[in-house]
């Protein structure tokens, strides 16, 4: 409430102050001369530009020291992805250009402001147009945008292709206000889903006649190989979010209605990463500074995937831990997750085979057996191609 | 027929010799056109009024929507904050816990970015910019009476007022104003399941909004007429100004646009109330799901940057065209390139309308589509560049007065560099992948629209406030004015860039739910306290103008800054008709300063043989 109050009282002291130099110059202005104001004001002005010329300048270079290790590339901050690198080489390649004109144009927009402030017996010259330089300069920003789209579009439908090559799928659903996750299972196939069979049990509307579902793994965070491509399915429940795992580079919308692919190889593991961390000061703090004794923030750190597309009030809070593991790591982990079908469904009333014998329904002792069975062909395949 | 009170100027003699008698005065409408209170000042048909008009009315606009913002970004630089001090305000929107710290609700929060986006964007930066410019300089520049129509000319004004109480009235709906975001994505905005705003808050969002293309379309038809139509005797296409090239071209972008945004509109509005399913499909949402199938939200999407890109040369083509104006009478030096300057705004008008998907890289569209718009996109920078560096030629060997209008103009070019710089990394789509929805983004448009925006409106309102009403505006405190909106702008924009770069998201509430984003929190609070600064010296800026309006310094003379253009030949305060007598009759272009040592060449004054270069 004081706030408030000091809020609009701030607003009426301004105000009145405000009206008080308008009156105090009015009358300076017409005591001096209008002449003579305007001349003293335009030196002064003048001068001004060149100020703030130096001073912007000096601004954008201490800022981007100071903040260097937030761009795209550099220090702690370069991509964790195969084609992250390339983005951020195309995000450095851009700002070359971009810094050079930047400097160039602002430095000739300031400097001829105060080089050619009105002065006594210096007239202005009647410059029209001069075809020959406006040639050039619509010619230079053509060629330079000439490189850049061809640079961008290589690396934009080398990013965007589907991929022909063994990929590991995985499928990430949006909602309000978090991510459904789910991996195919050991016959690397995701089931069908139907959105009408959405309830409290099948939070994606997995359609369980369909076997291909019944592996499907419902874990509560992504875990993937390093150097293995990955295809994330991306879809939505409700409205659209978007996939965005910021490190990685990857980020698409989720659609209701209409899957969306993005394909990447994660190159860092997390661990790796947070050792990347280590060395830079801000990570060698405590992760939470009430507990000064914890793990520094380089330990604390993990991937996240987040949500970039505005999907109402809890649209800052979809977060999930993303972790890249070794190979062997993630077929250990992928080996201990159990299947929702088979934990979840099966021989419930929502289960259309309840009662019914299924292939891949073992008796209750063989069961664990099955299960590293298959994680272990899953193993041998993985490997095969590793080493491939 | 009495031309003025004095002794007839140097101008006054020539129209008065050489201009163009249209009888204008015999008719019994033409001097008696308003004729009391109301007709003068609240449903007026004169064009100087409803400039006016449109003008004070985007100022109270600015002023909410600016306040909005303070709001958010108080959120935002200080989320641990006790905010029950604006529970007087806020009401329910401020939630007051246990020990009596006030917290601002996230769906309100989500309100008021949705609300100061559209605020902004419509209502200050197209009606408040385009609006009040227009109207205000297309007659006096092109030497006509008025508008083509000014009854649908005062309609315009009116259909924008109206549009503006429907939107302001949904601020105080109980469940609050429309929340998901200025461009109204659905499924989002089609389902009050899925957002409180989504209910009554976006059906009178979408009504105020078709309300407001009324308005532009009516403004719209009329200024492409008044200037194809009634442009004086001698003012040819290439005889006119960039200000009126500007706002002819800004119309036809409008007039072609619009509509279709309106077409989004009423399918959503199907959509939302008839069980449509054009941007619906396969939605569960609030426990149950929903039977429409078979549409596109993409589909939106395209109805909506259809207009959507469009819009953002709506708002930023007046500008050029006012600094391009003020630039070249401050440096008492012809406008450099003036073909090139009217081919290039050509140029991007039309590549407008071609670049739309480079807002939806990400959105699921086919990434081969993308190739085309990322092309036409950076093709833009080339015309954008040719205006860059033909406004700082102007300058260059010029005679610079440094009042306030030429300090925006000063501002706006490099604003406009600044953020039309970024706009190369985000038109790429590769880059765009990383920085699409970030800070990156708010920081670019924010500059390069909305600063740069607000700069030339700024440079227009202290130019032509003489002509607005027949005083000056201080120069002292536009001077405050200006070089605090400078440094503060950068101060709150700049840093959001490498917010941006680190990957931070756009439209958080808060950010402590992330690791990676809760890094700035220094950084957060700088922005908020330099916002609040920056909203402190707008706060001088519009005292500047009241007080001008009745205290500033008088209007002494008709042409006080020696320009060209005719809108200065008219009287001070010039009355319906804008001239006394007869009309102009245009010699030249309007560029003609500084030519064979003398300081200006008025437009109605006739080339006469020894000039050395006559365009």
């Amino acid at each position: 409430m004081n706030s408030l109050l000091g809020f609009v009282l701030i607003s009426v002291l301004i105000m009145i102050v405000v009206v008080q130099i308008a009156r105090v110059t009015e009358l300076a202005g017409i005591r001096r001369g209008e002449k003579e104001t305007q001349k003293l004001t335009n030196k002064r002005n003048a001068n001004y530009m060149l100020w703030f010329l130096a001073g912007f300048m000096i601004f954008c270079v201490v800022s981007a020291l100071h903040y260097k290790n937030y761009f795209l590339g550099y220090g702690p901050h370069g991509a964790a992805s195969a084609h992250g690198t390339l983005i951020d080489s195309l995000f450095n390649t851009t700002l070359f250009f971009t810094g050079i004109v930047f400097v160039v144009t602002h430095v000739a927009l300031f400097y001829f402001s105060w080089k050619f402030k009105a002065q006594d017996g210096v007239k202005a010259e009647y410059i029209a147009h001069d075809t020959r330089l406006e040639i050039i300069w619509t010619a230079i920003p053509a060629v330079v945008m000439a490189i850049l789209v061809v640079f961008g579009l290589s690396a934009w439908n080398e990013i965007m292709a589907d991929t022909e090559d063994e990929w590991i799928e995985i499928e990430a659903t949006g909602y309000q206000f978090g991510w459904h996750l789910r991996y195919p299972g050991s016959d690397n196939l995701l089931g069908a889903r139907n959105y009408k069979m959405i309830d409290g049990n099948n939070p994606i509307g997995q359609d369980w006649s369909d076997m291909k579902n019944h592996d499907d793994l419902h874990p509560g965070e992504i875990v993937l190989p390093k150097g293995k491509k990955v295809r994330v399915r991306i879809t939505a429940r409700d409205v659209l979010h978007n996939f965005y795992l910021p490190h990685f580079r990857v980020k698409m919308d989720a659609v209701p209605g209409m899957p969306t692919y993005f394909v990447f190889t994660p190159e860092v593991t997390t661990e790796e990463y947070r050792e990347r961390l280590k060395d830079y000061e801000e990570y060698q703090v405590p992760a939470d500074p009430s507990e000064p004794d914890g793990p520094q923030k380089w330990e604390a750190f993990d991937y996240e995937l987040a949500c970039a597309e505005l999907c109402g009030k809890g649209h800052f809070s979809m977060k999930r831990v993303v972790k890249i593991v070794e190979m062997e790591e993630y077929e250990a982990w992928l080996a201990e997750q159990q299947s929702y079908y088979m934990t979840a469904i099966r021989n419930t009333d929502a289960d259309p085979f309840k009662g019914q014998e299924l292939a891949s329904d073992p008796a209750v002792e063989e069961a664990e057996e099955e299960l590293v069975e298959a994680a272990a062909d899953n193993t041998v395949a993985m490997n095969a191609e590793s080493a491939e | 027929m009495v031309i003025s009170k004095g002794i007839p100027t140097y101008e006054e003699k020539l129209i008065e010799d050489l201009g163009y008698d249209d009888q204008f005065h015999d008719h019994h409408e033409g001097d008696k056109f308003s004729a009391n209170f109301i007709n003068t000042y609240i449903f007026s048909m004169d064009h100087k009024m409803i400039a006016k008009q449109f003008l004070i009315t985007g100022m109270f606009w600015a002023v909410i929507g600016a306040l909005m913002s303070l709001v958010f970004r108080l959120q935002l630089g200080f989320p641990e904050a006790d905010m029950a001090w604006l529970k007087p305000v806020l009401g329910k929107w401020i939630t007051v816990n246990a020990e009596g710290i006030g917290a601002l609700s996230n769906q309100f929060y989500y309100a008021l970015v949705t609300m100061h986006g559209t605020i902004i964007v419509f209502f200050v930066l197209t009606a408040g910019l385009s609006g009040t410019f227009s109207n205000l300089l297309i007659p006096l520049q092109i030497g006509a009476r008025d508008m083509a129509s000014p009854l649908l000319n005062m309609l315009s004004y009116w259909f924008f007022f109206l549009a503006g109480v429907i939107m302001f009235y949904s601020l105080f709906l109980s469940t609050g104003p429309f929340s998901g975001g200025w461009t109204a994505y659905p499924p989002l905005s089609v389902l009050p399941q899925a957002s409180e705003g989504s209910g009554a808050g976006m059906t009178f969002w979408t009504l105020s909004l078709v309300f407001f293309v009324v308005s532009v379309l009516l403004g719209g038809v009329n200024y492409i007429t008044t200037v194809l139509n009634l442009r004086t005797k001698g003012m040819t296409m290439w005889r006119m100004p960039l200000t009126i090239w500007a706002f002819f071209i800004t119309a036809i972008i409008g007039l072609l646009s619009f509509p279709v945004l309106v077409s989004g509109f009423f399918l959503l509005m199907f959509d939302r109330t008839m069980n449509t399913s054009f941007f619906l499909n396969e939605i569960f949402v609030g426990g149950e799901a929903l039977q429409q199938v078979g549409g596109s939200p993409i589909l939106y999407q395209h109805l909506f940057w259809f207009l959507g890109h469009p819009e953002v040369y709506i708002i930023i083509l007046p500008a050029m065209g006012i600094v391009s104006e003020v630039l070249s009478v401050h440096a008492k030096k012809p406008i450099f390139g003036y073909k090139a300057m009217v081919f290039s705004m050509l140029a991007i008008a039309f590549l407008s309308f071609i670049v739309w998907a480079h807002h939806m890289f990400m959105s699921g569209v086919n990434p081969f589509i993308s190739n085309f718009f990322v092309i036409f996109t950076l093709i833009i920078a080339v015309p954008s560049a040719v205006k860059v560096f033909n406004w700082i030629s102007t300058l260059y060997k010029g005679s610079i007065t440094f009042n306030s209008a030429m300090l925006f103009s000063i501002g706006f070019v490099s604003m406009f560099i600044s953020g039309g710089l970024t706009g190369i990394f985000l038109g790429n789509s590769a880059i765009d992948i990383q920085l699409h929805d970030t800070y990156f983004v708010v920081a670019h448009f924010h500059i390069v629209m909305g600063v740069a925006a607000f700069f030339g409106m700024y440079a227009g309102v202290y130019h032509w406030f003489p002509k607005m009403y027949g005083r000056f505006m201080n120069e002292t405190l536009g001077k405050i004015h200006f070089w605090g909106t400078m440094i503060g702008a950068y101060a709150v924009f700049w840093p959001m860039h490498y917010i941006g770069m680190a990957g931070v998201p756009r439209r958080y509430y808060k950010f402590d739910t992330f690791d990676s984003f809760n890094q700035f929190a220094d950084l957060n609070m700088f922005i908020t306290v330099a916002a609040i600064v920056v909203f402190f010296l707008q706060v001088v800026f519009i005292v500047n103008f009241f007080y001008s309006i009745w205290r500033g310094r008088k209007m002494t003379e008709m042409n006080p800054y020696n320009a060209s253009t005719i809108e200065w030949t008219t009287p001070i305060n010039a009355g319906h008709g804008n001239w006394p007598g007869k009309l102009p009759t245009v010699q030249r272009w309007p560029y003609d300063y500084g030519k064979d040592g003398r300081e200006f060449y008025p437009q109605v004054e006739p080339v006469n043989e020894n000039e050395s270069e006559v365009h």
